[in-house]
């Protein structure tokens, strides 16, 4: 149809056009909002990132209010800051996009247990170490037979994936290595006899296993491990304020104060610091407070009050994640029937343009894609807020999904209904517009509605690049309080009322358009299943 | 003065030539059946007609409003799609499946064309589509969705919905081929009716006593080329054309 083409244009405009035109001016809005100019600097509040499920000590939800983040790199950070005259905000991302998201400019400094290595300084710069630690080993309490490396020459040791002790076990060799995500399951699978040890970074043996009646922590400080606070390597300024604000909180006694209240002072540390006197537990301690709040032997009922606390926060997060899918299926419902259209009616060139897109996107993980919006783009001189960034990536994605879901739609209104409207003297604009759109978004309503569903699933993917949605607050509150059951299913419950309330709309849209015969043998055939005296009870 | 004009009208798909020189006048009021075997190209005639299949060679022209082309190769120029709109809107085409919008309702069926296509306001369009619904005699079902029609109610809304164009010419593409024998009849009595308000109609059917009854010249057709043109009385029982006459042996 060669008219079709010259149609095209205008059945854009007619079908398509506005939601994506809002999206548009919200997308560059934001482009230009998140770009801050540097020389009103000094005044802002530094922004630093952390991994909000790293787990106590070092930055976590505190545990009797879980909307606060608390853990002594907060109050380290906090401390810096106050020595320099200004605020300090977090900015939360994975532990993965920590470096990433620096030099991209999304937060001024990270702190979260950044090892300083040689590796690392390659990229970023560090200032003078905050903390001082060694390596840790764990085993059960009933073993007797380990209490250095040596002795765990050819047994299991637990440790975490990339860390400096996974590295030391390698060096160390003989020694059968499990490498784990998170902490809490390390130390699970020791106590379940999976392994025979766990070596990890003093601070998360004093919190999770010290506390845990299984197990007990054994042998010397093993190495020494320095944790710095990491900058942009062109930041020379703020890194000397900062080494200078460090300096006076080692002097005050500031920094030691933190650490005697989280229970981590430890003779590295007096060593590193000059500070001989003894450790000490100085009220109000973290750590008892943590111990006491996340006492893992619950009862049900206290489980029960605990997840009603939780409420508040995990609907937040809902609401975050039904807001980013609502407008990234906005943009994939518009752009996909774009695309549909570009591929059936438009020109030869427009339409592989189309063909194209619709391969690279279906062909390369959403991940990815996701990734390189957030952290690619910048590179070019496009930033986008995490939720634009979000929304694009879902959106773009999901586009390519709806655009074959139109196109089989639109295929599946037979030729012959089109002719039926041509015969009728109206144009090809006219006759895809009334006749065949409207038909094929029948065809099309089941499986868009499926998309959606799967759409608030993967929108879990957008925890990667900032976003603080159900997903990552499972992450947060699992690792905080050691339930991973609990609150998994609470959080799964969550996605399933964010998805029922669609299905419903689903169901009732197709009913709507579907012509009421059908809808009556519909009914006749479940009267006929139910019996009649059940269906008349139902009305 | 014809309404209908076709001269040496020509079409074929790929090597199959379908149609192989048509020339045919019909005059205002006429009723004109088509028959012919199987796979003769009736419908192809009929749909090239109203320009749903491009013609490739020869000049039609229906109501002032013509479609022409020198050859196959000629390339088509963007007016082509134009013209041929321009003459459907004079013609009003029935087909053998009936074809209403299952989206929409009998009544929106029938106004759909006149409101996008002819602009006309709604409520002139509900009014002229109501007249025309009772005078297929489906007042009582406008609300109904094609779906809740049966076959025969079905191809009279498609009437009506053809008519509402004010067409000078009606195309039917075999109209009863798919309803039930019982139903067959409300369908041709519209035929007949609008046959007796003078509009000129182009039936290709297989219901061979209608054709006899009810129409003014018979066409019969085969491999693409007009064998016989003939009143049915003539026709039916005394054919010029060997051809015809085994053809109609069949039904007799
Ligand atoms: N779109 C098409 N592409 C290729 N060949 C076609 C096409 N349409 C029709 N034909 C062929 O053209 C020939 C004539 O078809 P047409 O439908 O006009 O026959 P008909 O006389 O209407 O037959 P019937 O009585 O079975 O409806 C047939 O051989 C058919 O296969
Ligand atoms: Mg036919």
């Amino acid at each position: 149809m060669k008219a079709a083409s010259r149609e095209f244009w205008k059945i854009f405009l007619t079908a398509s056009g506005t939601p994506l035109v809002v999206l548009a001016a919200a997308a560059v809005g934001a482009t230009f909002s998140f770009t801050s100019c540097p020389d009103a600097r000094a005044a802002e509040p530094i922004r630093w990132a952390a991994d909000t499920e790293s787990g106590a000590p070092l930055v976590f939800q505190d545990p009797k209010e879980p909307t606060k983040i608390i853990g002594f790199e907060r109050e380290v950070i906090e401390g810096v800051a106050r020595h320099l005259g200004r605020s300090a905000t977090l900015v939360h991302n994975s532990w993965d996009g920590l470096i990433p998201g620096l030099s991209r400019g999304n937060y001024d400094v990270i702190i979260n247990g950044l090892e300083i290595t040689e590796e690392r300084k390659r990229e970023i710069s560090f200032t003078d170490p905050y903390f001082v630690t060694f390596e840790q080993l764990a085993v059960r309490r009933d073993e007797s037979t380990i209490g250095s490396l040596a002795n765990c020459r050819g047994k299991k040791v637990g440790t975490l994936k990339f860390s400096l002790a996974q590295t030391m076990l390698e060096k160390f060799g003989g020694i059968e290595i499990v490498t784990y995500e998170a902490e809490p399951t390390a130390y699970e699978d020791l106590k379940n006899g999976r392994t025979d040890a766990v070596l990890l970074d003093a601070p998360l043996a004093i919190y999770n296993a010290k506390p845990n009646p299984a197990l007990k922590l054994v042998g010397a400080p093993i190495g020494s491990v320095l944790y710095g606070i990491g900058l942009k390597k062109s930041d020379t300024e703020l890194l000397a304020q900062m080494n200078g604000a460090l300096a006076e909180m080692v002097k005050s006694g500031e920094l030691r104060r933190i650490y005697d209240r989280y229970n981590l002072w430890n003779p590295l540390m007096a060593e590193r610091f000059g500070d001989s006197r003894e450790a000490a537990l100085e009220p109000p301690t973290m750590y008892e407070y943590y111990l006491n709040s996340t006492n893992r032997e619950r009862t049900i009922t206290e489980r029960l009050k605990l997840y009603v606390t939780f409420l508040p926060i995990l609907a937040k997060g809902a609401l975050t994640t039904l807001n980013i899918s609502l407008v990234a299926m906005v943009l994939a419902v518009g752009l996909g029937l774009i695309l549909a259209l570009m591929r059936l009616y438009g020109p030869k060139p427009v339409a592989i343009l189309s063909l194209i897109y619709i391969e690279l996107i279906r062909g390369t993980p959403l991940l990815i894609q996701l990734f390189f919006i957030f952290y690619a783009l910048p590179h070019v001189g496009i930033r986008l807020s995490p939720f634009v960034a979000a929304v694009l990536g879902l959106g773009l994605n999901y586009a390519a999904y709806e655009a074959e879901n139109y196109r089989a739609g639109i295929l599946g209104v037979a030729k012959a209904q089109s002719e039926a409207g041509l015969a009728l003297g109206l144009s090809n604009r006219q006759t895809v517009r009334y006749i065949v759109i409207p038909q094929a978004l029948r065809i099309v309503i089941p499986p868009i509605t499926n998309d959606f569903i799967s759409l608030l699933k993967d929108s879990s993917l957008v925890s990667v690049i900032t976003m603080v949605e159900l997903t990552k607050l499972y992450g947060q509150l699992a690792s905080t309080y050691y339930d991973f059951l609990g609150i998994g299913l609470l959080v799964a419950m969550f996605y399933l009322l964010l998805g029922l309330p669609f299905v419903r709309l689903a169901r009732y849209v197709e009913n709507r358009l579907t012509p009421t015969e059908a809808k009556e043998q519909r009914i006749g055939l479940s009267k006929r299943l139910l019996g009649r005296a059940l269906t008349s009870s139902l009305k | 003065m014809s309404i209908v004009s076709i001269r040496g009208l020509k079409k074929s798909f790929g090597e199959h030539e379908v149609l192989k020189g048509i020339d045919l006048d019909i005059e205002p009021g006429q009723l004109i059946c088509f028959i012919g075997r199987s796979g003769c190209g009736k419908s192809t005639l009929l749909r090239t007609l109203n320009g749903l299949e491009v013609l490739d060679e020869g000049e039609i022209e229906i109501a002032g409003h013509s479609l022409s082309r020198k050859s196959k190769t000629d390339p088509l120029d963007d007016k082509f799609e134009k013209k041929a709109q321009a003459l459907r809107k004079h013609c009003g085409m029935v087909f053998q499946d009936f074809r209403l919008f299952p989206h929409m309702s009998l009544l929106e069926n029938v106004v759909l064309a006149q409101t996008v296509g002819q602009k006309i306001p709604r409520d002139e369009a509900i009014a002229k589509s109501e007249a025309l619904l009772g005078k297929v005699g489906l007042q009582a079902h406008k609300d109904k969705m094609p779906l809740q029609l049966s076959g025969g109610q079905s191809q009279r809304g498609a009437i009506a919905r053809a008519l509402a164009l004010s067409p000078a010419v009606m195309l039917y593409d075999e109209p009863t081929s798919a309803l039930d024998p019982e139903l067959v009849d409300e369908v041709l009595s519209v035929m007949k009716a609008l046959d007796q308000e003078g509009m000129t109609q182009l039936a290709v059917t297989h219901e061979m006593r209608f054709a006899r009854d009810a129409s003014d010249y018979v066409v019969y057709m085969e491999e693409g080329s007009i064998v016989e043109i003939g009143a049915p009385d003539v026709l039916f029982s005394s054919p010029k054309d060997d051809r015809t006459r085994q053809f109609l042996r069949k039904f007799l």
